[in-house]
C-alpha cells in the first residue's frame, strides 16, 4: 500500500479552488472547507496582494499548489525558468501538496494556456517519467499527477490512459490526482464506461480527488461532447461517480473546482458541503 | 504530418490549418471539429487574460473589437511564459502598428499605463522610509540627499491626456479629458496601485531621483524644463503612499 502521508499532507476533507474574490468570505466562514488549492502560476509575482493573501490563507488552511503550466507531457525539456519559479513558490510556502497534469501546454517558447493531449506510447511514457523525475528532484518532494479530460484520441497510442498513469506512478513514485469529472467527460467523449476506467486505474496511488462542472456540446456526428468548463455546479452523475470512487479508495481529500463564471462564496461553500456529505457517507459506510 | 506537438500547436493557433493526422474520436473516426474545443480554449482563455489585463483599452475599443484584436495579437505575440501576469507586454507596440486604430493615437499609451499598473500590483513589497528621516534634516542636508523608490513605483510619460482618459473610463463623474500631455506617477500604498497626475516637471524630477541624483540636482533638472516646478505635492504623495524606501545623506555616499 502506498504511503500517501508521504505524498500529501492534505486532510481527507473538502477543499475548494481559491478565488481572490472569496478571500474575506472564506476567512469569515469557510464552512466545511479545510484546504485550498491555488494555481501556482498566479502566485509567481514578487509581492503585493496575491502573496499577502496566500500567506494569510496558509496560516489557516492546508494549501495545495496546483501547476497548470509546466507542460510535463510535452515533447521538449521542461522550462528551467518555470521550474525555478515553482521551486521558489513551493520552497517558501511548503504546501501540503504539489500537483500537475498529464498534458502539455508549451511548444518551443510559445505557451498555449491549455492542457493539451498527448499520445500514450512507450516513447512518451519514458519522456513524461523523466519530466516527473526532474520535477520531484527539483522540488525535493513527490508530486501528484492528474488524469486529463479528453476530447480526442491518438491513433498511435499503445497504452490505455489508466495503465499509462499506473506505469508512470510505478516508475517515478509519484502519486495520482484522480479528477472524477475528467473521467466522466472522457468516458462520454471517447465512448467508454467510467467503471472500466476505474477498474484499470491504480486507485491505491490516489492521494487527492477533483470534482468540477462541465458543459454540453456535440461533435460533427451529433455525438455528445462534454466540455471541461469548470463553470457550473458539479453534475449529478459526477457526484455519483465520486461516491463510487470513495467507496473504493476510502476517505480522501476532495476538491471542488469552479474556475469560470465563479459564483459567490455561499454557492461554492454549498458545493463543498456536498463533497463533505460524500466523504461522511464513506466514513460511516 | 503526424500529430507531434509542433503541428498540433500550429493548428491550434491557426484555425484554417488542416488538422494533424492520427487524431480520432476514440472510436477510430477522425476527430473533426473536436480539435475546435482546444482551439477555442486557447483563444478564449488568452483573449480573456488580455481583456482582464487591459480593462480600459477594452472599454475604449469595445469588447467585440478587443476580442478581434486579441486574436490577432495572439498570433503575432503568443505568450512566452505560463505566468500570464506578464502576458500583453507587447500590446502597446502592437496597437501602435494597427493602421485601423490610427485615429486612437492615445491607445498605446493607455495600454502602457495599464501595463505599469499591473507591474506595480505584482511588484515586491518593501518597508517604507520613516517620514521623520526627511523632516528632521536641515534644508542643506535634504538637498544633498538621494532617495530610493519602492519597487511598486512606476512612471508613465505621455503626449496624450492618459490620466484623464483613464479616470474618465474607471470612475463616475470624472471630467472630460482635455488635449494635453500628461505624465503619471503610480504608487501602491498597500495593495492597490493608484495613478497620480504629475505637475509639469514632476516626471523629470522622479526620473532624476531614480537615477540616483540628489534632491537638489533633481530639482535643477525639473526646473530646466518647468521653471515653476515645486516638488512639495509630489513628495507628499511619495511619503503618504509609502513610495520611499531609503534616504542616503551626502556623506554616506561613496
Amino acid at each position: 500500500m502506498l504511503d500517501t502521508a508521504r505524498l500529501n499532507r492534505l486532510p481527507a476533507a473538502p477543499g475548494v479552488g481559491f478565488k481572490p474574490q472569496h478571500f474575506a468570505a472564506i476567512m469569515e466562514d469557510a464552512g466545511p472547507v479545510r484546504w485550498l488549492e491555488i494555481h501556482a502560476e498566479n502566485y509567481m509575482g514578487d509581492g503585493g496582494r496575491p502573496l499577502a493573501q496566500l500567506r494569510a490563507l496558509a496560516e489557516r488552511f492546508a494549501i495545495s499548489v496546483h501547476g497548470v503550466g509546466l507542460s510535463i507531457g510535452g515533447a521538449q525539456p521542461l522550462d528551467k525558468d518555470h521550474l525555478a519559479r515553482l521551486a521558489k513558490l513551493v520552497g517558501w510556502l511548503d504546501p501540503a501538496s504539489f500537483s500537475e497534469h498529464l498534458a502539455w501546454s508549451s511548444h518551443g517558447d510559445t505557451y498555449l494556456n491549455d492542457l493539451l493531449p498527448l499520445p500514450y506510447t512507450n516513447a512518451t511514457l519514458t519522456r513524461v517519467a523523466e519530466h516527473i523525475d526532474t520535477v520531484q528532484s527539483t522540488l525535493r518532494r513527490p508530486m501528484l499527477l492528474e488524469n486529463p479530460s479528453s476530447y480526442l484520441a491518438f491513433a498511435e497510442s499503445t497504452w490505455s490512459e489508466p495503465e499509462f498513469l499506473a506505469e508512470l506512478a510505478r516508475r517515478t513514485g509519484c502519486g495520482l490526482l484522480l479528477d472524477v469529472n475528467n473521467v466522466f467527460i472522457s468516458s462520454v467523449n471517447l465512448g467508454f464506461t467510467p467503471q472500466s476506467y476505474l477498474d484499470a486505474f491504480p486507485l491505491s496511488r490516489v492521494a487527492e480527488i477533483h470534482v468540477g462542472g462541465h458543459d454540453h456540446d456535440a461533435d460533427d456526428h451529433g455525438a455528445p461532447l462534454l466540455i471541461d468548463s469548470h463553470a457550473r455546479p458539479v453534475a449529478p452523475p459526477v457526484w455519483d461517480l465520486l461516491a463510487e470512487v470513495l467507496a473504493r479508495t476510502g476517505p480522501c481529500p476532495v476538491l471542488v473546482e469552479w474556475d469560470n463564471d465563479v459564483p459567490d462564496w455561499p454557492t461554492l461553500r454549498d458545493e463543498a458541503r456536498r463533497a463533505e456529505h460524500a466523504l461522511q457517507t464513506v466514513a460511516v459506510g | 504530418m503526424t500529430a507531434g506537438t509542433g503541428s498540433f500547436a500550429h493548428a491550434l493557433l491557426h484555425p484554417n490549418v488542416t488538422l494533424p493526422e492520427g487524431l480520432t474520436d476514440g472510436n477510430g473516426q477522425p476527430a473533426g471539429r473536436r480539435l475546435n474545443v482546444l482551439r477555442n480554449n486557447v483563444a478564449s482563455s488568452l483573449g480573456e487574460a488580455l481583456r482582464n489585463g487591459f480593462p480600459v483599452v477594452t472599454k475604449l475599443l469595445g469588447t467585440e473589437n478587443m476580442k478581434a484584436i486579441a486574436a490577432l495579437y495572439l498570433r503575432a505575440y503568443p505568450p512566452r511564459s505560463p505566468v500570464l501576469s506578464a502576458y500583453g507586454t507587447d500590446l502597446p507596440e502592437f496597437l501602435a502598428g494597427l493602421s485601423q486604430l490610427s485615429h486612437l493615437g492615445y491607445l498605446p499609451d493607455i495600454a502602457r499605463l495599464e501595463l505599469a499598473l499591473r507591474a506595480s500590483y505584482h511588484a515586491a513589497d518593501a518597508p517604507a522610509l520613516d517620514p521623520s528621516r526627511l523632516t528632521d534634516l536641515s534644508p542643506q542636508d535634504l538637498t544633498e540627499s538621494t532617495l530610493s523608490f519602492a519597487p511598486s513605483l512606476r512612471l508613465v510619460r505621455s503626449r496624450w491626456p492618459v490620466h484623464a482618459i483613464w479616470l474618465r473610463n474607471t470612475q463616475h463623474d470624472a471630467p472630460k479629458p482635455v488635449a494635453e500631455p500628461q505624465d503619471v506617477l503610480i504608487t501602491r500604498r498597500e495593495f492597490d496601485p493608484v495613478p497620480h497626475l504629475l505637475p509639469r516637471g514632476g516626471a523629470d524630477w522622479i526620473a532624476a531621483i531614480s537615477k540616483g541624483q540628489s534632491l537638489g540636482d533633481a530639482l535643477d533638472v525639473a526646473q530646466t524644463t518647468a521653471p515653476d516646478f515645486d516638488p512639495a505635492s509630489t513628495l507628499a504623495i511619495l511619503l503618504r503612499d509609502n513610495a520611499l524606501t531609503s534616504l542616503t545623506l551626502k556623506d554616506q555616499r561613496l
